[in-house]
């Protein structure tokens, strides 16, 4: 399960300047670019991303924090998008589903998901995709059931979860497998 | 000689890259131009009136552009009646749009829109609004209301009679050796695709552009045409891609109307989503249900009576029941057969079609009926059904149009290992866990539109065709199917065809909905994209200089994009070589469907037979489904990949109703309890077992061109009762309620 991560405090920088609640000048890190708006302190990443940057990759299911549909990484850990503030990753790495392929060459979670058919609608998959790959670095693809466990804050309603299993499998295997490239 | 066929292969997705980068761009990713967002705000109250709205404070606050309210907004053209939108017409959800006047009739009834230049800012103002009611005493549970039970003249929309009888039951019950009388209770339950529901509405002019989360791009626009005094011709819809729908973007609710309001008002673009909250309460829900079911056998377990009644919250606006009695009552041969809806208004919004809308929650209370039978018999339940198999549609007599349901009995109980089941409860453990192990049958009736579908095929110069109709992809994988049937009819390969929809601007198609969306759409693509093998092999026979000139079109074939005679396929030329010899671009064609008049003397289900291995722990009263398998009859299958996931989302989708989904409404507030999903339970991941799935290809030859039958929904139906018979063979113990929960297997 993936309780949500508030990327950590500026070093020691003693008192933070205080900024907003009206609209203030907020840089992001997005997948490698740097990415400067207007938006008031109370705006979600997710809503930063989706409706500032126009990055609409990561997708609202609730904006609650039940869903997972808006899973992104900040400092490659797995966060809820809707429950953490754009201002708090100024300085911090943001990757989104949009930062995953390189170029045209998709990621091998992406296209084991294509594959083994790890979805139907296609809206919660940017967040499965998202916490998939990243479980697969956090070494939690030992067996069905750990994945399965590690793989519940991402609700799919077209209840794919028997695929995605078999494809975080599939890409954790060919990863083992020294004839298959690297992930 | 023979290329593969595309239609049946195990295809991989064609929207596939787009879904996994986040390419696949969904109605609320839509931001033409400076769009504003809209919020709804729901009544608080579950019945009374508005008697003030306080919009000083909210419209003081920031960016705030507009409030509207039943004060000020303009009131609706006309108010379409409730026809499900698979007849093509305009569909509202119910037939009452808010706005109109201050009479609250149920919570969450949208009583304001607020409009500003950013999400926020239109939540902040919406919880500045100081909304007063004068509340009246509201009626919401089946407790509350059960004295005034009526029996209405039809349901679901007037398709559905209230009451279907053959036989004389009485005489059935009377002729019977063993009976079985039970109630069956089940919890409302909401869809709650991970998409909700939006709408990005613009305007150009008097041309207004709808980006709709929608199961039929035509039922959203013809919806919100008549409800703001438009024509049709004015309105487009686009809906490339939607998030899940489970039937709860089948109909058109308010908010499409409304954000197309909001937007003229403000004179921008104007986005509306709702909530997951408002996800309760904004697009119909699956109502809460009691079903009493009186079962007559001989000691044989002939069905020799079936009495089947349903009692169920409806809204104060419409007779809403789903069709529950249907296939329950089609099934199985029984010559006596009473079934009768009742219903009680309440303060709800109209309930609407949820993923196997009645067959799911009849076929519960039936299979169980029928474990409960087979067990007082001491009959097999798989051989049970088979004494009481019909190969005729009971209420009519017509015979099925094909069936294969012995097939799937055999294949299904073969996979799961129905053979190595004790009958005997509680015979089976593993460790301090009891193992139980259940079946029920599973039929889903094939729909037909009642309009011609269309669509439209071109293939350019270079040998690539591009195939179009109008709808949307809510995940059944559509764009892929449609493809693979334009490949084989066209003779292309299938990476050089290409499927367009989602758009009214293209050929019209009806809400896919009912599970016939394969179905039609594959009819209507097939026909367009015939009707152009056709025109371009007659035109190379009319040509001169074409090798197949003056040959007989009968004895010519395609493949790989030649035309060839089929007994010297070196006679013959490529599309290419046509079109280029005739300086012709393209050549188009197009195709409608319509049902054949014989389908009416056939009765249509896809059928299968369903299996579940479930765990408890008599300790903790948990159930834990270790396995499923089905197996299924839809006709012909169009690719065998996305054919099998919507029959494991509709399989798990039955674990979740049997064991996790349920609401249910506060009587004192008039209020659903659950309006989240960390209150309203589905399946995650860590509660989805193996599914195993068996495709058994039946030919039919009546239900449309392909023989398609359809996969959609026939996947959850049987689903929940396989599992609470498997939680009976456990423990013992028959749990006559969904969801079946922990406090009920203490
Ligand atoms: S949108 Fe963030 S968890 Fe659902
Ligand atoms: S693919 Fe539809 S919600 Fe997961």
């Amino acid at each position: 399960m993936s309780a949500p991560h508030v990327p950590s405090r500026a070093p020691a920088a003693a008192v933070l300047p205080e900024r907003g609640p009206e609209p203030v000048k907020i840089t992001l890190s997005v997948n490698g670019d740097e990415h400067t708006f207007d938006a008031e302190p109370r705006v979600s990443l997710l809503d930063a991303l989706r409706e500032r940057l126009s990055m609409t990759g990561a997708k609202k299911g609730c904006d609650q924090g039940t869903c997972g549909a808006c899973t992104v990484w900040v400092d490659g850990r797995r966060v809820l998008a809707c429950l953490t503030l754009a201002i708090a990753c100024e300085g911090h790495e943001v990757t989104t589903i949009e930062g995953l392929a390189q170029g045209d060459e998709l990621h091998a979670v992406q296209s084991a998901f294509i594959e083994q058919d790890a979805f139907q609608c296609g809206y919660c998959t940017p967040g499965q995709i998202m916490s998939a790959v990243a479980l697969l670095k956090e070494g939690h693809d030992g067996d069905d059931a750990e994945i399965a466990e590690w793989m519940s804050g991402n609700i799919c309603r077209c209840a794919a979860y028997p695929h995605i299993r078999a494809a975080i499998r599939t890409v954790r295997d060919r990863s083992r497998d020294p004839s298959h490239g690297q992930t | 000689m023979t290329t593969a066929l595309a239609i049946g292969q195990p295809t991989d997705r064609v929207d596939g890259r787009h879904k996994v980068t986040g390419g696949a761009h969904y109605s609320g990713d839509m931001l033409p131009g400076t769009t504003a967002y809209a919020v709804l705000v729901g009544a608080r109250a579950a019945s009374g009136r508005i008697t003030g709205i306080d919009t000083t404070e909210a419209l003081q606050a920031d960016g705030v552009l507009a409030i509207l309210t039943h004060e000020n907004l303009p009131k609706a053209a006309a108010q379409p009646p409730l026809i499900p939108s698979l007849a093509g017409m305009p569909a509202p959800g119910q037939t009452f749009f808010p706005f109109q006047d201050d009479v609250v009739h149920y919570a969450g009834q949208p009583v304001a829109l607020v409009v500003a230049d950013t999400l926020e800012r239109a939540q902040h103002a919406g919880a500045l609004l100081r909304i007063a009611y004068a509340e009246t005493p509201s009626v919401t549970t089946l407790d509350q209301a059960r004295e005034e039970a009526y029996e209405p003249e039809a349901i679901f929309g007037g398709f559905v009679p209230g009451r279907n009888t053959r036989g004389d039951i009485e005489a059935g019950l009377a002729r019977a050796d063993v009976r079985i009388d039970a109630t069956y209770t089940f919890a409302a339950n909401h869809h709650n695709p991970i998409e909700p529901s939006a709408t990005t509405a613009a305007w150009d002019g008097d041309q207004l552009t709808l980006y709709d989360a929608t199961q039929g791009v035509a039922a959203t626009q013809l919806t919100v045409a008549a409800l703001l005094g438009l024509t049709p011709s004015k309105v487009h819809v686009i809906s490339h891609y939607v998030g899940g729908s489970f039937g709860c973007k089948a109909m058109i609710w308010a908010h499409p109307a409304l954000a197309a309001l909001a937007a003229r008002h403000v004179q921008r673009p104007v986005k509306l989503a709702l909530t997951r909250e408002q996800m309760f309460t904004s697009v119909g829900h699956r109502e809460e249900q009691e079903q009493r079911i009186t079962l007559g056998a001989d000691k044989d377990g002939r069905l020799t009576a079936l009495r089947h009644h349903k009692l169920s919250p409806t809204s104060p606006f419409d007779d809403w029941a789903e069709p529950s009695l249907g296939v329950a009552s089609q099934i199985y041969a029984c010559p006596h057969y009473e079934g009768v809806y009742r219903l009680v208004r309440a303060n709800t919004m109209t309930p609407t079609f949820m993923r196997a809308p009645g067959e799911a929650s009849g076929m519960y209370a039936l299979e169980t009926a029928m474990d409960d039978l087979a067990h007082q018999l001491g009959i097999d339940p798989i051989d049970l059904r088979l004494r009481n198999y019909t190969d005729m549609d009971p209420n009519t007599g017509n015979p099925w149009s094909s069936t294969g349901l012995k097939e799937c009995y055999r294949r299904g109980a073969e996979r799961f290992g129905w053979h190595r089941r004790n009958p005997e409860p509680r015979s089976h453990r593993d460790g301090r866990r009891l193992l139980g192990y259940g079946m029920a049958t599973a039929g889903y009736p094939v729909y037909g539109p009642n309009n011609p579908q269309r669509a439209r095929a071109r293939l350019y110069a270079d040998g690539t065709a591009v195939v179009q109709a109008a709808t949307p992809d809510f995940g059944t994988g559509v764009a892929t199917v449609m493809t693979q049937v334009t490949a084989d009819a066209l003779g292309l390969p299938l990476d050089r065809c290409r499927f367009e929809g989602g758009d009214t601007t293209l050929p019209t198609i009806a809400a896919a909905v009912g599970s016939s969306g394969a179905g039609m759409i594959s009819a209507a693509v097939h026909t367009a994209a015939t009707n152009l093998r056709n025109q371009l092999v007659a035109q190379a026979i009319g040509d001169a200089q074409s090798p197949l000139h003056g040959a007989d079109p009968a004895t010519v074939t395609v493949r790989d994009g030649r035309m060839m005679l089929r007994d010297a396929p070196e006679t013959g030329e490529g599309y290419a070589e046509l079109l280029h010899r005739n300086v012709l671009p393209d050549v188009e064609a197009t195709g409608a469907w319509s049902p054949s008049p014989e389908s009416a003397h056939y009765g249509m289900m896809t059928f299968g037979a369903q299996f579940a291995e479930v765990a408890v722990d008599p300790d903790l009263g948990l159930a834990r489904v270790r396995r499923m398998v089905g197996a299924f009859a839809p006709g012909r299958v169009l690719n065998a990949k996305t054919a099998r996931s919507q029959l494991m989302g509709g399989m798990l989708w039955g674990l979740g109703q049997a064991l996790l989904e349920a609401n249910a409404m506060d009587p004192h507030r008039g209020r659903w309890v659950a309006s989240s999903l960390g209150e309203y339970l589905v399946p995650v991941n860590a509660d989805a077992p193996e599914v195993d799935i068996e495709l058994i290809e039946v030919a039919d030859k009546v239900v449309n061109p392909l023989g398609v039958k359809g996969v959609g929904e026939v996947g959850q139906v049987g689903a929940a009762a396989a599992i609470a018979n498997a939680i009976h063979h456990a423990t013992g113990r028959r749990i006559r309620k969904l969801p079946i929960t922990i406090e009920d297997l203490l």
